[in-house]
């Protein structure tokens, strides 16, 4: 999956088609190296919008159905802080 | 939970005249302007990131960071109350308090920045020097003013150090970034001799007041304890002498290796003895020159800032009964003060349970109220991540505790182990490698009981996430570093390190532990050290004798512990 920062407030944001979401479940998950770097390509080309920065490739698997990163720091990106359930997207926490 | 009228109380600490007023406004709208111009594209993230780095603003693992620099942990209840204002209106409700005595927020919009800034200079405070390669934020003895250990407060002297290292032409490009600590008592609270560069407020044998100079110590990667550069520095030389120091280390450290760009190599490189002669060569062209003298006068005149409160005389100098709670919370949290009738109370934001260095706005709050009421309106930030009110009367101790038990944060654990160190680490730290504050937790919570805690007696348990060391762990009697194996998260353990004036550096264990092994090793490993003490020893006394043998062994549970 690729995902990056919002330039305004600093939100993860992740890949979906031309544009980004705000919940990793919503992104698109790249079946191979080749569309991944392209997709990572595209979004550095668009980094003139100053939109969002900073954008990079992770690996993600399926557990029981469901699309987790393999590494825990994306995991914790992706929610939350672990000692803070009350805060971030795990929260329901999203900046509009 | 707030009182409903505290009348603010104003302390004796470093006020801003009109320069620095001036100098802290003109700042704020340069980056304000720097922020616009980032929004609209004019400024690239590359030409920005250095930009707001230089202002405190980090990019983090959530969002942006601000790290808000508290000049050698001094801070009035206004700012703190400054502080619970931003906390509510900014960020997520609440800040934490940093082993670089400074309070981070940790869910920033780059757009609110500007005007928190704002906010911020309104109090006397800003974010100018917490990060980037330049002088950071000074800390100091939290104790500083109030113990009857030190020699005289050291904070005039820090607060000369602040403003001469400010924007210092000179030193705001460096190698790397730099680090300096003051104290003035032989009792080291704030880890001098792991500081870049660190002064001790020193009598020579006339009796004459003067400075000694440590350089090169440090964490991190390559931890190391600092080399006395001088022994005796005169009180008119002092910013000369420091000057010269980073002047060499400016000159001759290396620039083409990240991992070696801290005074600390520099100086095990060449030599103590080397790195002394190029400093005295320095320092003899800049006396010679007679440009860098610090006059008397103005020595006077700072120091004038912190002219000590007007103590009460004739009030009780005995700590009231107040129940066994409060017996046990002022056996370890309070401490012997200058000034009879007066102690000095530190509150360890370490409830067995909590987030070390944690506080919601509320707290905050609740915390200026204290300050006003019972201690002329300051508190000082620790290296420890812990508050310290600093003159407080000793006959007003149980009602501090009472409020403080409201807040959930009278536990009796200061310098336990439960009062323990952690680094933000992984659960938000962009650079961390494992989580740091879940461990600190699960070993506090394993640790709760009062009694335990208080058989065990000193044990400093220290947590990073990285090898960076923000969590100190180098120092720890017990250092747990969080490192990343192919994605999980892993904790080392190091056993007889030290950041007071018996400064150590922690040795290496072995293979890491798992997130759920590692509560377990640390038990075993204290309790080799309640079975084979000897009578007053500490743990750390109890290792240096031992080794790391018998823990290794208890540990990896080679032997039953």
């Amino acid at each position: 999956m690729l995902t990056a920062n919002r330039l305004r407030d600093g939100d993860v944001l992740y890949r979906k088609g031309d544009g980004w979401v705000l919940m990793l479940a919503d992104g698109d998950v790249y079946a191979d190296q080749a569309s991944a770097d392209a997709a990572l390509a595209a979004a550095t080309a668009e980094l003139v919008r100053n939109e969002f920065v900073a954008p990079y490739l992770f690996e993600v698997r399926e557990v029981n159905g469901k699309i987790k990163p393999v590494k825990e720091r994306e995991i914790i990106r992706a929610a939350g802080p672990t000692v803070h359930p009350h805060t971030g997207k795990q929260a329901g926490q999203i900046n509009a | 939970m707030l009182n409903a009228v505290v009348k603010p109380v104003a302390p004796n600490m470093y006020r801003y005249d009109e320069f620095d007023a001036q100098f802290v406004s003109e700042r704020v709208n340069q980056f304000a302007g720097q922020v616009a111009r980032r929004l609209t594209g004019e400024l690239t993230e590359d030409q920005f990131k250095p930009l707001r780095l230089m202002n405190g603003l980090y990019l983090q693992l959530h969002a942006y960071m601000l790290r808000i620099a508290v000049p050698y942990g001094t801070l009035s209840s206004k700012q703190m109350r400054k502080l619970a204002h931003i906390a509510r209106t900014y960020d997520k409700d609440f800040g934490h308090f940093t082993t670089r005595t400074n309070l981070q927020f940790n869910w920033i919009k780059l757009v609110d920045v500007p005007q928190i800034l704002r906010e911020l200079a309104d109090v006397e405070m800003h974010c100018i020097q917490t990060s980037g390669n330049c002088v950071r934020n000074i800390t100091a003895d939290q104790f500083a003013g109030a113990t009857d250990e030190e020699i005289e407060d050291p904070r005039p002297l820090a607060e000369i150090i602040r403003q001469w290292s400010s924007l210092h032409p000179e030193f705001t490009f460096l190698a790397r970034k730099f680090k300096i600590a003051v104290g003035a008592c032989e009792q080291d609270r704030a880890a001098m001799q792991y500081h870049d560069m660190a002064v001790q407020v020193v009598k020579n044998a006339q009796g004459r007041i003067g400075y000694k100079v440590m350089a090169g110590g440090g964490m991190g990667r390559t931890p190391y304890i600092a080399h006395v550069m001088r022994e005796f520095v005169e009180r008119e030389d002092i910013l000369a002498y420091l000057e010269a120091v980073l002047r060499v280390y400016n000159q001759d450290s290396r620039r083409d290796n990240i991992h070696k760009q801290r005074i600390k190599i520099l100086i095990n490189t060449i030599g103590p003895e080397e790195m002394r002669r190029r400093v005295a060569r320095e320092f003899e062209e800049l006396k010679r020159m007679g440009t860098l003298q610090l006059p008397q006068e103005e020595l006077d005149r700072i120091t004038a800032y912190f002219a000590p409160p007007q103590f009460e005389t004739g009030l009780p100098d005995t700590i009231p009964e107040a129940g066994p709670d409060f017996a046990n919370w002022a056996k370890t949290n309070v401490h012997k003060h200058r000034a009879p009738g007066y102690a000095i109370a530190t509150i360890t934001l370490k409830t067995p349970g909590q987030v070390p260095g944690d506080a919601s706005a509320d707290q905050m709050d609740v915390i200026a109220d204290l300050m006003d009421q019972f201690s002329v309106g300051e508190v000082r930030v620790t290296h420890e991540q812990n508050l310290v009110l600093p003159h407080v009367r000793k006959k007003d101790l149980p009602a501090i505790y009472a409020r403080l038990k409201e807040l959930d944060f009278a536990s009796p654990n200061a310098g336990l182990i439960t009062d323990i160190i952690a680094c933000p680490g992984l659960d938000y730290c962009d650079l961390a490698n494992a989580r740091s504050i879940p461990i600190a937790q699960k070993i506090a919570r394993r640790f709760e009981d009062l009694d335990r805690q208080h058989d065990i007696g000193e044990l400093k348990i220290k947590i990073s996430g990285c090898i960076n060391a923000c969590g100190h762990h180098h120092a720890g009697h017990i250092g747990i570093l969080g490192v990343d194996k192919k994605g999980v998260e892993f904790y080392q353990l190091q056993l007889g390190g030290s950041g007071a004036e018996d400064a150590s550096i922690g040795e290496i264990m072995g293979p890491g532990f798992t997130e759920r092994e590692i509560a377990d090793a640390v038990e075993r490993v204290v309790n080799v050290y309640l079975k084979r003490r000897q009578p007053g020893e500490r743990f750390l006394d109890t290792y240096r004798r031992l080794g790391m043998a018998p823990f290794k062994d208890a540990a990896y549970e080679k032997e039953a512990a």
